[in-house]
């Protein structure tokens, strides 16, 4: 494929023996096909949405300006593209060589022995049989784990060297653990409150006003930890500051599962009537309110870039969702009700019934545009009485974690880790002194809990709305919009629905101006209908009138 | 069955004896979430910390003079050099370098008018007792001057030719005498006919260097042409102009202090309307100079503050001003175009920086790295509210932010009472001048 340096600078002219200047840029440029393909999958892969219409633009300047950036962005993205070929490694992957060979019938032994050692050593088994089950959470550069037992043990470890960061018996039943930003600090939801631990295992916080927490998720960007307990109260606390964000009580009972959206922030609640919520600090009221499951959705996970959420249910359901248009993509059947779902950076779905775990490949992707039914597992692990707690995705490996009632269990799941990450991101081989700047660098750009929407590109877009609308809507003084107005506006339809309306404001007890606004709009429709019945009985004539309707 | 699975070694990543440690990059964006929400955020300290760091303030250079500084200059032919003349008659040349007085004469028995440094190193003030040539750089101080010319009555200004050896001096009673020093004869008048009035200050063209403009207290803007040794437009506007200066790199621009407390703008080609009008000062302005890329101003006024224009925005980039600054009656850009020097009535000479929050010195790659990506930042997401509005703020004293809002109402009044009459008059069929074409007044040609 032959490639060519856009971003070069304009060459000068060449010169004709005739004096005539050959043009270098023209206007019309011819495009070859490979270079056209090249570009969409550029565009495709880095893009940032779609490219604004330069023609339309009236303003010379403002066009120049705009063409300009539209010229870099496109540069960038062919840059983004060209510089793949630098990335280092290729995901791993499992993929049978005859026809007769199935991907799930795979054992742990015999990836072991087919992988290099030091890959191997990377599945492993945790005997913890009295404290169980175990909860087990990955820090987000993967290296670190924490387990913590139903029954008050919490451990930490470097588990690829296999050492043991800090161990506590904290005597109470502990509900969720999670790593805050780094591997430093962690968040324990014991019996009654939430503390906060160091990686020494020293207790730095207890948190009073998060009380009987069942469930945690940390927000990295935003630093918030959010905690839901049992009274279905979810709360949003600034680990930086210390400030509580937000308390927003679901509403709907105590809830079942909570799960992040990477993607935007958004937090997506399972309750117990199989509803899904997805929660902002900025709101009381939940964004997006769905109906996933009949029964109590499980446990719920949603990709990484935020297309896709995967719910599991008590009916034994494991639904695929697209949740950019809240719709069902598929859904599957599990034997039992999972207890626990988790996606790797990769889409591999884990899914953990039972004391089985299932790993599915391609439930969703963003290259098909028509999601197809997925028809056998990718890989299946237990069935050895180990009854499954949680199943957690160690990012940038090809290894999943298994909490479950006899300890915790490491299995090297091929294919499922992001293969190149970005030092600049996360860096799950940074040393001590990355991953202090990285801290101080990520509070530097701390976001603000208000940036949390479903589209989080909001930022930086700008407000259309009219300047006149704009003042409107800051002049507190302004006079309401007019009773007549709003009633007509609520009761808009068929006027069957004013009618409803009208009578059911009827009945309220509070007298006001709306209320008498109603009811001179109701004497007011009444008399018209008077009219019009009378008009038809006129109509009819006296035999017939008794057969007018009154509507 | 083919299997691969992840492995990464610590040792590919640093290489073994080194304590350097690679940083691959993957730019996919589903690696990097919230990336325009951080770079916002990033944006948004970036122009904090760029008016943290806004510390015009420099220094004052010596002790200043004990009267008004009413006349100042730059070298063009150095970096480190002005000189400034007081309303006690003395002229002072000042080292920035050292910020101390290098060279010191009592040059004239009243206000120094007018200073300007010839391409020889040679300075010429003017004041009402004539013109006085001076050799700063090799006389000592306090010494007699090389040359005087008191033929001609009292001068107001100075301007000196940009490469030849000629100078052009305005006079009270109307007239320009510009002096040839290497024929040395009797100077070549020129005036506009039958113009008495006092001209206030003249200026030599940069590029098209035989052309002189000057302003007069009649409210009108003249320029002459050197080589007919005619004149060449006149144009009145509303209000007197207390200053004209030309850009140094375009020929056809120049800049109008007025006293109506505007900066204009104009293109000699179209005197039928202001290029630009730069609105901000609350008071007359005394003096206005194009930075040496002619891409940025600087004016000071009587309001006792200095602003800096950019040439192409209406309103002022930034405000300068000190507890202790009185009515600034000169400013003017060393020609780095990195500081600014003011003149005020309290008789000090002020040394800012040009750009309040950059600071000189050696910086190191990553530093300098790091202020690009900052200026990239904000740039980018200057539209928006939050940004914009900590980019523009600025803290002004409170006597010219009252000004400020009674200007702004009685300009509103005034505005009003012209739309009034307008809808209620035959006006109404008039067009709508713009505020542009309203500066103009008249033209002769």
């Amino acid at each position: 494929m032959e490639t060519t340096d856009i971003a070069a600078a304009p060459q000068p002219r060449v010169k004709h023996d005739n004096g005539a200047l050959a043009i270098t840029d023209t206007r019309t440029k011819f495009t070859s096909r490979v270079e056209v393909r090249r570009q969409k999958e550029a565009q495709r892969a880095y893009g940032r949405g779609r490219q604004i219409d330069v023609k339309g633009v009236k303003d010379k300047k403002l066009r120049r300006n705009l063409t300009n950036l539209e010229d870099k962005y496109k540069i960038a993205t062919l840059k983004a593209k060209e510089a793949e070929i630098l990335l280092e490694n290729s995901s791993g992957f499992l993929e049978p060589e005859t026809e007769l060979e199935r991907t799930y019938k795979v054992r742990q032994d015999e990836i072991q022995q087919d992988v290099s050692i030091d890959v191997a050593q990377k599945g492993f088994e945790l005997k913890l049989e009295n404290l169980g089950p175990y909860v087990c959470e990955y820090s987000r550069t993967g290296r670190d784990l924490l387990l913590a037992g139903r029954k008050g043990h919490v451990a930490t470890m470097d588990w690829r060297d296999g050492k043991l960061g800090c161990e506590l018996q904290l005597g109470e039943t502990i509900r969720d653990a999670r790593w805050l930003h780094n591997n430093q600090y962690f968040a324990v939801a014991q019996k009654k409150y939430v503390y906060i631990y160091d990686a020494n295992g020293v207790e730095l916080h207890c948190l009073r006003k998060h009380v009987e927490v069942t469930h945690m998720e940390f927000l990295p960007y935003h630093f918030l930890l959010a905690t839901l307990g049992i009274g279905g109260q979810l709360k949003y606390q600034d680990t930086s500051t210390g400030q509580l964000v937000a308390e927003l009580p679901t509403k709907l009972g105590t809830p079942v599962s909570l799960a992040q959206n990477h993607f935007n922030g958004v937090l997506h609640v399972g309750h117990q009537n199989g509803t899904v919520t997805l929660w902002s600090p900025n709101s009381g009221d939940p964004l997006v309110k769905l109906l996933a499951h009949r029964g109590p959705v499980r446990d719920l996970a949603v990709d990484r870039e935020g297309r896709y959420m995967v719910t599991a249910g008590q009916d034994n359901k494991m639904a695929v969702w697209d949740i950019r248009m809240f719709k069902e993509v598929n859904s599957y059947f599990t034997r039992s009700p999972a207890s626990s779902v988790a996606i790797s950076d990769t889409g591999l779905t884990a899914v953990g019934w039972g004391t089985r775990t299932t790993v599915w490949k391609g439930l969703f992707s963003k290259e098909r545009p028509v999601q197809e039914k997925v028809q056998s597992p990718y890989m299946t692990w237990g069935g050895e009485g180990k009854a499954i707690e949680r199943v957690r995705w160690c990012p940038f490996e090809d290894v999943l974690g298994l909490g479950h009632t006899e300890g915790f269990s490491s299995i090297i799941i091929p294919g499922a880790g992001e293969a190149n990450f970005d030092a600049l991101e996360v860096n799950p081989l940074e040393n001590k002194k990355q991953r202090q700047e990285g801290e101080v660098k990520a509070l530097l750009n701390k976001l603000k809990p208000e940036m949390i929407a479903l589209d989080p590109n909001f930022i930086g877009k700008l407000d259309l709305r009219s300047d006149e609308q704009k003042r409107a809507e800051r002049d507190l003084d302004a006079p309401a919009a007019g009773i007549a107005e709003e009633i007509r506006n609520r009761a808009r339809g068929k006027n069957g629905v004013l009618k409803k309306y009208l009578r059911k404001q009827q009945k309220k007890n509070i007298i006001d101006e709306k209320r008498l606004k109603v009811e001179e709009m109701y004497k007011h429709q009444q008399e018209k209908k008077g009219e019009k019945l009378k008009d038809k009985v006129a109509e009819l004539g006296p035999a017939l009138a008794r057969f007018a309707k009154k509507d | 069955m083919k299997i691969k699975a992840l492995s990464r070694s610590i040792s590919a990543q640093q290489a073994p004896g080194s304590d350097v440690q690679r940083a691959p990059r993957n730019l996919a964006p589903e690696i990097h979430p919230f990336e325009r929400a951080r770079e916002y955020q990033r944006a948004l300290n970036a122009v904090k910390l760029e008016r943290m760091f806004a510390k015009p303030f420099l220094t004052q250079l010596g002790t200043g003079h004990v009267q008004g500084v009413y006349s100042m200059c730059k070298n063009r032919s150095s970096l480190s050099t002005v000189a400034s003349g007081s309303g006690d008659g003395i002229i002072k040349v000042w080292d920035l370098t050292s910020r101390e007085e290098s060279w010191r004469t009592s040059a004239h028995q009243n206000i120094v008018k007018g200073l300007a440094f010839s391409n020889d190193n040679k300075l010429l003030s003017c004041g009402t007792d004539g013109i006085k040539l001076w050799d700063p750089y090799n006389s000592p101080k306090d010494s007699t001057p090389l040359a005087t010319w008191q033929e001609g009555g009292p001068y107001t200004s100075l301007s000196f030719h940009r490469t030849g050896n000629s100078f052009a001096a305005s006079s009270g009673a109307g007239c320009i005498s510009v002096w040839d020093l290497e024929h040395s004869t009797a100077p070549q008048r020129i005036q506009w006919p039958n113009f008495t009035d006092t001209i206030t200050d003249v200026c030599f063209n940069q590029v098209e260097t035989s052309v002189i403009g000057a302003v007069a207290a009649d409210r009108s803007i003249m320029l002459f042409d050197l080589r007919t040794n005619t004149p060449v437009i006149r144009t009145l506007l509303k209000f007197a102009s207390n200053r004209i200066v030309f850009n140094p790199m375009e020929a056809m621009n120049m800049a109008a202090a007025s006293e109506d407390h505007n900066i204009y703008m104009f293109d000699a080609r179209n005197f039928d309307k202001a290029q630009n009008i730069h609105k901000g000062h609350v008071a007359a302005v005394m003096d206005v100079e194009y930075s040496p890329t002619g891409e940025e101003l600087v004016s000071g006024s009587y309001d006792r503050t200095i602003r800096i224009w950019r040439r192409d925005q209406g309103q002022s980039r930034d405000i300068y001003h000190t507890k202790r600054m009185q009515r600034v009656f000169r400013t003017c850009w060393t020609m780095d175009s990195k500081y600014l020097l003011s003149g005020s009535d309290d008789g000090n000479i002020r040394l800012w920086r040009a750009n309040a929050s950059e600071r000189s010195g050696v910086k190191s790659a990553r530093q300098r790295q790091a202020l690009e990506y900052n200026q990239a930042l904000t740039e980018r997401f200057a539209h928006l509210p939050e940004i914009k509005r900590i980019r523009r703020h600025r803290h002004v004293p409170k006597v010219v932010k009252k000004a400020g809002e009674i200007k702004r109402e009685e300009l509103g009044a005034i505005k009003r009472r012209d739309e009034n009459e307008r809808k209620h008059t035959t006006k109404q069929f008039d067009k709508r001048r713009s505020e542009r074409e309203k500066a103009i007044l008249a033209k002769e040609q």
